[in-house]
């Protein structure tokens, strides 16, 4: 029988995207990204320490629109990898692996991190004055 | 590295359609994967149209009557056809399970069956599990003992100790799990997959057991234990509703713990 030219089953293809895997691979990539936008926050702290000029540079930059949308995506990710890290470190020691838990840890990490960003942004535009 | 496109000789076309009785009330298509190492073709996806009034209710009652009536060229593992032995593992509608425990009634609209993922394929639905076992055999799934056998009585077990068991002994290896698991796609040559790290917690939990420092010694490896990242499709996906997820973070506590 002929053995060397067998196909490889799919598996990404057809394998149904649910809450476990989609939160797994999130939290890679939220992590990629925070690791990216801490270069930005080096930038800003690099300019506040080089002068008013510079600092005046880095405000108008990071206060226009497109960069206003990236930091609301870091931030979400910022407190996504933030709860979901909790998440991980309940399951290190042993806790939350019943399905229905790790469903409704899942939920909350999602739902937390959504409301934190808009609590952050809400205080970020009225009382922070940006 | 992770490849995540199928290689050239294993992306799927459209296959043929298989249409049911004329008489025929209540229908549903089953989308099949073929794959003949005879033709030289590359895999395809059949569509059978089965009356459900004349068929059995379980996805393996389809693929039987199917088999049966309209495609003997169909090929598939089974035996038990009760959810013990482990055979009929597949993929169903998205999800890795056993066909016999699964209803057709549980799928929404077509029932799409693919073998387990990414595994070499032998024919139709039927994976190449060598690896799968070789790895099984590398956890030395027996009892290793250093004491004398006692003379006149088996090696006994407290009913607590027992316990420890539960959950993990009525595991039937028939690799849904494993192959749910991404981190066991990308990193299957050398991550041994949930469904025989729970195997191997089985024996390091074995109060009879006194190889339990070797076994820990063993899986005291980058790859074959810690490419888990709980990523819980294991659990998920488990027909018989155990939790392997659990059962590797408790052999990386005990990692932990013998620091």
């Amino acid at each position: 029988m002929q053995t060397d030219n067998r196909p490889l089953s799919p598996h990404l293809q057809v394998y149904r995207p649910q809450l476990t895997s989609v939160l797994s691979i999130c939290h890679r990539a939220a992590g990629v990204l925070l690791a990216g936008g801490s270069l930005l926050l080096i930038y800003w702290l690099a300019a506040v320490a080089s002068g008013p000029e510079a600092y005046a540079t880095a405000q108008a930059v990071l206060g226009s629109l497109p960069a206003r949308l990236l930091l609301f995506g870091w931030t979400l990710a910022l407190f996504y990898h933030l709860g979901n890290g909790i998440r991980h470190l309940f399951w290190d020691a042993g806790k939350g692996f019943e399905l229905r838990t790790a469903y409704a840890s899942g939920y909350a990490v999602i739902a937390s991190a959504v409301v934190l960003t808009l609590l952050v942004w809400i205080l970020a535009t009225t009382v922070g004055g940006a | 590295m992770a490849q995540f496109r199928l290689p050239a000789n294993s992306r799927i076309t459209e296959g043929t359609t298989w249409s049911a009785p004329a008489d025929s009330k209540r229908i549903q298509r089953f989308r099949i994967y073929r794959w003949n190492p005879e033709d030289g073709l590359n895999p395809r996806v059949d569509t059978y149209e089965v009356d459900m009034d004349s068929c059995g209710p379980m996805v393996l009652d389809a693929l039987i009557k199917i088999k049966n009536e309209v495609d003997p060229t169909l090929t598939f593992r089974r035996s038990c056809r009760e959810g013990i032995c482990g055979s009929c593992a597949m993929n169903v509608d998205g999800t890795n399970t056993l066909a016999c425990t699964k209803a057709c009634s549980e799928v929404d609209g077509d029932v799409r069956i693919y073998p387990l993922p990414h595994l070499p394929v032998v024919k139709d639905l039927v994976p190449d599990l060598t690896h799968f076992y070789a790895q099984y055999a590398s956890i030395k799934p027996w009892i290793r003992t250093r004491t004398p056998t006692p003379p006149d009585h088996e090696r006994l077990q407290s009913k607590d100790d027992r316990e420890e068991l539960d959950g993990l002994y009525e595991c039937i290896l028939c690799a849904c799990c494993s192959t749910s698991c991404p981190s066991y796609w990308w990193n299957g040559d050398r991550f041994l997959g949930p469904a025989i790290l729970l195997q191997a917690y089985r024996w390091i939990v074995d109060s009879r057991d006194e190889a339990t420092g070797e076994r820990l010694d063993d899986l005291e490896d980058s790859f074959k234990l810690y490419r888990c990242h709980t990523i819980m499709n294991c659990t998920r996906t488990c027909p018989k509703g155990l939790n392997p997820a659990r059962a590797i973070a408790e052999i990386k506590k005990l990692m932990l713990a013998r620091r």
